[in-house]
This record gives structure tokens, C-alpha cells and sequence, in this order.
């Protein structure tokens, strides 16, 4: 299927949007991961205003499902979560306070949309192939898309459901790898080298493909083609940059989980205002 | 009374179960011959998954088949069921209270012969510090096979713990099961002795030769871990002259611990003596009997006695 130029320029103004949304929730002194947010932020769009099953109601049983397995990057789904209705702009500035809906990581009993808890990482994977065959159990055709970072790949568990899912030919889980190459204290090459993905991926028995992940009619193309893969799940390797937009932030570890300071906030603020009318 | 298997009821239970709800899938790490989760296997293959020797994934996949309402039991050895995959029971099952039910298999030293690795010290103590999680330890092959039915039921994680060898029977095979309270298993004036899994067959035995010698001795089996029947715990040590806690574990935050902690904050008429009988802080070991590690590990009737002597002494 191929998109019209409207289609990517409506989903870049949607993208962003959201990453305004994610400034707004960690404003000057307010930690917050805005490195792997932003990172996987593009990818978020396409999902959840154009290639995903959405409802209204958070809790239709026809929808799809998205798990942040990289769950400290939940800020991303917030940001997306207010545009569709399932939180409040109130609830965005009160992330992760005592009396706010919005946790630091994904909690199903607290926010509507969030499928799982997650943020240990390494789990969600897992958690995504027992949605993926207890749905086709019921057969159901919903779809379970799994986000995971390049640093989460370190997790061997990561490796364990790799390998099951493939076993059990689970078609209907797409895993999104969010290669920001920077995880949270340096890169990633120097952390630990996670080596060539989409080789890893396919030995274990995946469809695989690489995309940029800020290009959204690759972005788009490769749902697509998992979808249209069958026997077997995918495993999209989008190549990302850790801090996209926010140009101080940028490849830079520093902006992982880190508060803005009023210079560096304004400037997010100018460049969100920039996007929206590139967009 | 005859010897029967905790792990043939686990199976026979489990596939009672498919047979009544549709729901229920059953997970294994290729320990399903031994757990006999394969009974399920061989009659419902759509509903099992053979996940391989990978436990943290098999119960993080478990949550996931949890949060398409399914009730996913998963099952392997003890070890391997609650301390290898803790992080994943904690994180993906236990947080978000799901319909998980694990099923930590050969628990205690009744893997004989495998010594150390495979022998479960530490389970109950570890599921039980676990907000949201209950904790079930059958006495014999009948109350397995209630708990197993009642676990799928409840609403939540669950983790029972069950026996690897054939052990006698001590429970009515015909009385309700009633999850969540301890059952008085013989009266006695001096002493009580609060047991759970194969130690209350062990209790028992310990309370006949007590008799013998003229010291009535209670046998309390307490099957449900956590939530602790707090009432019924205090209501046995009232008016004992001591207590032991029995169990096939580390007395370090298992039984004994919950029962000193209900007893502790109990009136002062329950507040007796408490002396913990269970692997006392130190792994397991080879042997070439269970009986041979039960004397080593002072398990038997004799060693409960002399202990529900010393309580109340």
C-alpha cells in the first residue's frame, strides 16, 4: 500500500504534536525519559493514528494491542494517549506524581491504554507472544505490537521469547526495535554490541527489516509488510536517533532520563512550534 | 493408608480442569513428564505450550495469555518456578494481579537425588514475600488435587508447591477443601505443631509417639501459606504449652515465620513458645533416598517429637 503525500504530513503533524505532549509533561526540573521517547516517538504515530486497530474505548475488544516492553519510554504513549481521549492534559502534567494517573512506567491498573506492566526490562516481548497466542487461541485476528529497545536487547529473555515466538509461527506480533544506539549510560557499541540485528533476528527464525525510523512511509510500508507476512513473526529494526527533535539532546546519553533546564525547555519549545509548522 | 503422588494430582487436576473450562492453558519448560502438565498436553495441544528450557520467558508469556483471559498454569521444577524467573513472576504476574497459577514442582528435598540446584529452600519464602501472590502447600495427593481446582477459581497469582515422591495420604478425600484455613488434623492438649506439604503426614507421626508417651500433641496442617488463617493459627495456640512449625523449607520466611508473626501480634494467651523445624538456613544435598535426606535434615516423626518436647519443656 503506498501513502499519499497528505497521509505522511498529516502523521508528521500528529508526531508532532506528540513530542509536544512530551515536553509538556517533564517541563524545566522534571525528570523524564526524553531521549528514548522521542526516539520511538515517529514509529508511535503511525501506530496509533494510522496502522493500528484504535478505539474510543481503550478496552474494546476488537483492538489492537501496543506493549512497551522499553517501558521508560511510556511517555511517548501518554503523549499519544492524550490525543485520543484515554488521558486528560491534567493527567499528563501530573506523570508520575502520587496522585497522578500516569506512572513511570507502563501500569495497566493505572492508565487506560497501557495493555501490560512493563519497564523491567526484557519482559515485554514475552508478554506480547502470550497476548499474540492467547488471541489466536480465540481466534481473534487483533495484532500485538511490541516496542523494545536496542540496549533492552542485552536482556536474554528478549532472545527466549524471539525464539518461541518464531516457533509457535506467531504472525500476528510485530516487534519494533527502537535502534537509538545510545542506552543509559553511553552507547550502546560501547555498553554492549548488539551486532547486526537484522541477521539476528532472521536466524532466530523472524521476518526482518530495517527501516529509518523517523521516515514514515517506511515506517508505514514495513507494518504493512508484517502484516502481510505470515507463518512467521517481524521484527521491524528502525533506525532512530536517541533524542529526535529536540536538537541539544540528540545522540546524547546525558538526555535519557534527565530534567530540561529553562534554556534547553525553551528551545524544545521553539523547535515543537518549528515541526508543527514544517509539518 | 495408601502412597499416592502430588504430581499425578497436579496433572490429573490440571486436565480436569481443561475439560471444564475452556479457558484454562496450561505452559511448561520441558519438565512436563516429571510436573505431568503433559496429561493437559495430550488432550488439549492447542491449549499447551511447550515453551523449552526457558523459564523467565515461559512465565512472562503466561502474563500474557493472562491478559487475554485465558488462566495460564505454568509449571517446572520449584527452583525453577519461583526463584529463576522471580523477576518475571514479580513484574509481568504479580504486579498487575494476574490469572497466573504456578506450579513449583519436586519442591523441598524430594528432588533426592539432584541435590543443591534442585532442591527448593528458599520457594515458599520467596512467593510469599511477593504482594498479591498466595501461597499453597498441599499435604498429600487429595489436597493437591483440591488446590489445584480451587486455584483456578481465585482470582490472581497463585503458586502451590508440590511433593516429588509418592507420599501417604492424610486428608478425607470426600471433605470440602476450603481455601485459605488450616485444618486441625488431631487434637491435643500440650503441644501444637503447625505443618504443611508431606510434614504433616511427619506431624502426625511425631503427635502418636507423643501420645505414647502421654504429651497430647495438635497437628495443625496449614495448606494455605499466604494469606496465613491468622484466627485459626492464634485459635490453635491458645492454651498450648508450646508450638512447632513444621516444614520441608527454610525456616528463614516460610512457615515458621508467618506463624511466629500471626502468633507475636496474637492475645497473650497464644503467645507460646515457637520453635521452627525446616531446613535450617542451608541448601540441600544428594542423596540416594528421600528418607536418608529427611533424617539428615531432622525431618522424621522422631525429630518432631523430641522438638514439640523441648517447646513445651
Amino acid at each position: 500500500m503506498s501513502y499519499s503525500e497528505q497521509e505522511i504530513r498529516d502523521l508528521r503533524r500528529i508526531a508532532a504534536t506528540l513530542r509536544g505532549n512530551l515536553i509538556e509533561m517533564i517541563p524545566p526540573g522534571k525528570v523524564g525519559h526524553l531521549g528514548g521517547s522521542s526516539s520511538i516517538m515517529d514509529v508511535v504515530a503511525a501506530l496509533y493514528f494510522r496502522h493500528m486497530k484504535v478505539f474510543a474505548d481503550p478496552k474494546d475488544a476488537r483492538r489492537d494491542r501496543c506493549v512497551f516492553s522499553k517501558g521508560h519510554a511510556v511517555l511517548a504513549q501518554y503523549a499519544a494517549f492524550a490525543e485520543l481521549g484515554y488521558v486528560t492534559r491534567e493527567d499528563l502534567h501530573r506523570v508520575k506524581t502520587l496522585d497522578g494517573t500516569l506512572q513511570g512506567h507502563p501500569d495497566m491498573d493505572h492508565t487506560p491504554g497501557i495493555e501490560a506492566v512493563t519497564g523491567s526490562l526484557g519482559q515485554g516481548l514475552s508478554v506480547s507472544l502470550g497476548m499474540a497466542l492467547g488471541l489466536r487461541l480465540d481466534g481473534d485476528d487483533a495484532r500485538v505490537f511490541c516496542v523494545i529497545g536496542d540496549g533492552e536487547l542485552d536482556e536474554g529473555q528478549i532472545w527466549e521469547a524471539a525464539m518461541a515466538a518464531a516457533a509457535y509461527g506467531a504472525d500476528n506480533l510485530v516487534a519494533i526495535v527502537d535502534s537509538n544506539k545510545v542506552q543509559a549510560t553511553d552507547a550502546t557499541e560501547k555498553v554492549l554490541p548488539v551486532g547486526r540485528l537484522k541477521q539476528k533476528w532472521e536466524a532466530f527464525g523472524w521476518n526482518a527489516v530495517e527501516i529509518d525510523g523517523h521516515d514514515f512511509a517506511q515506517i508505514l510500508d514495513a507494518l504493512d509488510a508484517a502484516k502481510a507476512c505470515k507463518g512467521r513473526p517481524t521484527a521491524i529494526i528502525a533506525d532512530t536517533v536517541k533524542g529526535k527533535g529536540f536538537d541539544f539532546a540528540e545522540g546524547k546519553a546525558a538526555y535519557h532520563n534527565a530534567a530540561m533546564n529553562e534554556e534547553e525547555y525553551a528551545r524544545a519549545v521553539e523547535l515543537v512550534k518549528k515541526m508543527k509548522e514544517e509539518a | 493408608m495408601s502412597n499416592m503422588n502430588m504430581r499425578k494430582a497436579y496433572g490429573e487436576a490440571l486436565l480436569e480442569l481443561g475439560r471444564e473450562n475452556g479457558r484454562v492453558v496450561a505452559l511448561e519448560a520441558d519438565l512436563g513428564k516429571s510436573t505431568m502438565s503433559n496429561l493437559f498436553g495430550g488432550e488439549f495441544p492447542d491449549r499447551y505450550f511447550q515453551m523449552g528450557i526457558a523459564e523467565a520467558n515461559m512465565i512472562s508469556t503466561a502474563a500474557g495469555l493472562a491478559l487475554t483471559g485465558h488462566v495460564a498454569f505454568a509449571s517446572t521444577f520449584a527452583v525453577f518456578a519461583s526463584g529463576r524467573p522471580y523477576d518475571q513472576i514479580r513484574s509481568s504476574v504479580a504486579i498487575p494481579r494476574l490469572n497466573v497459577k504456578i506450579c513449583g514442582s519436586s519442591a523441598g528435598l524430594s528432588d533426592f537425588g539432584d541435590g543443591k540446584t534442585h532442591q527448593s529452600v528458599d520457594d515458599i519464602a520467596l512467593m510469599r514475600v511477593l504482594p498479591n501472590m498466595k501461597v499453597l502447600s498441599p499435604a498429600d495427593y487429595w489436597e493437591t488435587k483440591k488446590m489445584v481446582k480451587a486455584m483456578a477459581a481465585i482470582d490472581g497469582p497463585c503458586y502451590i508447591r508440590v511433593n516429588r515422591n509418592d507420599v501417604p495420604s492424610v486428608t478425607d478425600p470426600d471433605a470440602p477443601f476450603e481455601f485459605g484455613k488450616v485444618q486441625m488434623m488431631r487434637d491435643g492438649a500440650d503441644a501444637v505443631i503447625f505443618a504443611t506439604g508431606f510434614m504433616v503426614h511427619q506431624s502426625l507421626e511425631a503427635a502418636k509417639l507423643l501420645a505414647a508417651e502421654g504429651i497430647g500433641a495438635k497437628v495443625v496442617n496449614v495448606g494455605t501459606i499466604k494469606p496465613l488463617d491468622v484466627e485459626g493459627v492464634i485459635a490453635a495456640a491458645k492454651g498450648m504449652k508450646g508450638a512447632v512449625t513444621v516444614e520441608e523449607a527454610s525456616v528463614i520466611g516460610g512457615l515458621g515465620s508467618a506463624v511466629c508473626e500471626a502468633l507475636a501480634a496474637g492475645p497473650a494467651d497464644s503467645r507460646v513458645r515457637v520453635l521452627r523445624m525446616g531446613i535450617q538456613d542451608r541448601f540441600g544435598t544428594s542423596a540416594q533416598r528421600y528418607e536418608e535426606l529427611l533424617e539428615a535434615y531432622g525431618l522424621t516423626p522422631a525429630d518432631i517429637a523430641a522438638k514439640a518436647k523441648e517447646a513445651i519443656a
